[in-house]
């Protein structure tokens, strides 16, 4: 039987497919030349270009504001609705609430951001808020789906663990605000830190919900990168690109590190 | 006292809302459950409102719904959308890719789950870690860049054009196969990792029995293997499908203006033509396709948690 070889070769190149995109992005971006696929030599001139570009400089700045925010929002309410989900038995409700923080994650991103837009155009008629968009509509547009998200990932790890230790506390006399947060919390903070940057980079890289919810003056960081690339292929976007490759690679590389330590000991 | 008094702020706090009638848990509970109905289910409420409004040149640019306390309703973006022959073959253009893309994705991500789920340990971390990490790194600059490699003068046909393979560049940019590889590319992790979960489960024992019945490797792979991975690959399949149905961003950049898809139409109603009640439509035309995909992924999310 060939299965020996099939399987190995049908794996590296389905590998290659997903990394030859990313390959080819960081190597052209030391390209001299501004034809993207035309060699002319190394270069990082393109690097420089990118960090005296005021437009990206600033749109990677409101990214970044409405990155954290969101993933705090959105872990504090993802971790509410996983307790809810998983530790409050039979409430009134639940089923609607089992729903709601699962749909966003399936619902296409087209749908999600014209009925936030239709949202908040209605609440601004009604009562005069959210007055305008931008900033804070999508905030609360990227909070919204990334609870979803916070909340798949905490209620697993909820699941997961021994609820032993958090009935021994209240059979010990603690209430239940303090079981939370000197029992359950610890013990459930590898899961709201995955979570956060899970929504942190949900949110930084949005570019469909931010752009229906966005307003004047509020262009994040892949809205000006849509509006740059559509026009063709730019160098500088090659060199922004590489970056974020760098700091996510970084990223998981210590994530990795960290994780092996604590399974070895 | 004072340390009395601060050891039980918790207990004041909930005297204080038992006067109300408020238990702290009602007052959790509702935190998560208010934020989703303001934003999350009530937007739909108002997409199904303006979806029967008439167009208007106004702020907001759409009918009321009550006008002198009765209610003004119209299915006439509806029938525009049955009657103009564009929605509805966007609509089926969708599905075709979408369909397509899935099968595509599923042929490919098979047989690499299958490869990693049956790898020795730190390999098979590597491997799940190497499928989890282009997640991380930004989507939208992944999709740019098949700009670079598949143009008529991008990477893939100076390559193949320098190994003699091909006389004349191949024309993938603006195409739909150009969607196709663009969609598979994204959702590829989507499939495999359900697929993996499932395989990964799957007891060697039984291949073992199957083997020692008789069956050869290929009858027990589409009689053992394929039955007990269903609900990983109809779970995968569906997080590949739905998501491709309304997807915007690949085919706006890698797809021509002949190729079709609901995601991008609904953002033309909106942003080009701002007609909101049509795009309203259009978004509620789609929740109606997503419904049976949707179910069919919890019917396979709950049947995967049993076994």
């Amino acid at each position: 039987m060939k299965r020996g070889l099939f399987l190995p070769i049908v794996s590296f190149l389905g590998f290659v497919f997903l990394y030859i995109p990313i390959v080819s992005l960081v190597i052209f971006s030391f390209n001299k030349s501004k034809l993207v696929t035309v060699w002319g030599g190394w270069s990082t001139k393109w690097y420089g270009e990118l960090l005296n570009d005021p437009q990206i400089l600033g749109a990677a700045w409101i990214s970044l504001k409405i990155g954290v925010v969101s993933a705090s929002l959105a872990t504090v309410l993802g971790t509410i609705a996983a307790m809810v989900l998983t530790r409050f038995g039979k409430v009134r409700g639940r089923g609607l609430l089992t729903g709601m923080v699962t749909a966003p994650l399936v619902m296409p991103e087209v749908i999600t951001g014209l009925s936030l837009l239709l949202l908040f155009v209605a609440m601004e008629a009604a009562f005069g808020w959210p007055a305008g968009r931008g900033m804070v509509t999508i905030i609360i547009a990227h909070t919204t789906f990334c609870m979803a998200y916070v909340a798949v990932v905490v209620q697993s790890r909820l699941v997961d663990m021994d609820d032993a230790i958090e009935e021994a506390a209240s059979d010990l006399g603690a209430q239940p605000m303090r079981v939370f947060f000197d029992i359950t919390l610890p013990m459930i903070a590898p899961a709201l830190i995955s979570g956060w940057l899970l929504s942190f980079t949900l949110s930084l890289d949005d570019l469909v919900i931010a752009s229906f919810v966005s307003g004047p003056g509020a262009s994040t960081l892949p809205m000006v990168i849509f509006s740059k690339v559509r026009l063709g292929v730019t160098p500088e976007i090659n060199a922004l690109a590489t970056l974020i490759v760098v700091v996510v690679a970084i990223g998981i590389s210590i994530s990795w590190f960290f994780m092996r330590k604590k399974v070895k000991t | 006292m004072t340390t009395l008094q601060a050891s039980s702020p918790w207990r004041k706090t909930a005297a204080l809302l038992a006067r109300f009638g408020l238990t702290g848990r009602m007052l959790v509970i509702a935190v998560p459950m208010l934020w989703l109905l303001v934003f999350f289910l009530v937007p739909f409420l108002v997409v199904l409102k303006i979806s029967v409004a008439d167009p208007m040149i106004a702020r907001p640019p759409y009918s009321p719904l009550f006008v002198d306390g009765s209610i003004q309703a119209t299915i006439g973006n509806y029938a525009y959308m049955w009657e103009d022959s564009l929605y509805i073959n966007a609509y089926w253009s969708s599905i075709k890719i979408a369909f397509f893309s899935t099968v595509l994705a599923l042929l490919i991500g098979y047989p690499m789950s299958y490869y990693i789920a049956r790898s020795p340990e730190p390999k098979r971390s590597l491997l799940l870690l190497l499928i989890v990490l282009p997640f991380w790194t930004s989507f939208l600059l992944r999709v740019y860049a098949w700009i670079g490699i598949l143009k008529t003068k991008g990477v893939l046909n100076m390559l193949l054009m320098k190994f003699g393979l091909i006389n004349e560049p191949l024309i993938i940019m603006q195409t739909d196969v150009a969607v196709y590889i663009g969609i598979v590319y994204t959702y590829l992790p989507f499939m495999i990792l359900p697929l993996y979960a499932n395989l990964v489960k799957l007891d060697d024992a039984l291949l073992e029995a199957s083997a020692d019945l008789g069956a050869g490797p290929i009858s027990t792979f589409f009689r053992i293997t394929i039955p007990l991975s269903l609900p990983g690959i109809v779970a995968g399949s569906m997080l590949v499908f739905i998501p491709a149905i309304g997807e915007f961003v690949i085919p706006a950049l890698l797809g021509g203006p002949d190729t079709l898809m609901i995601g991008k139409i609904l953002w033309t109603e909106f942003f080009a033509n701002r007609d909101w009640p049509v795009a309203s439509a259009v978004a509620i035309a789609m929740l109606l396709l997503l419904v049976i995909p949707i179910m069919l992924l919890r019917m396979a999310q709950t049947k995967g948690a049993e076994t």
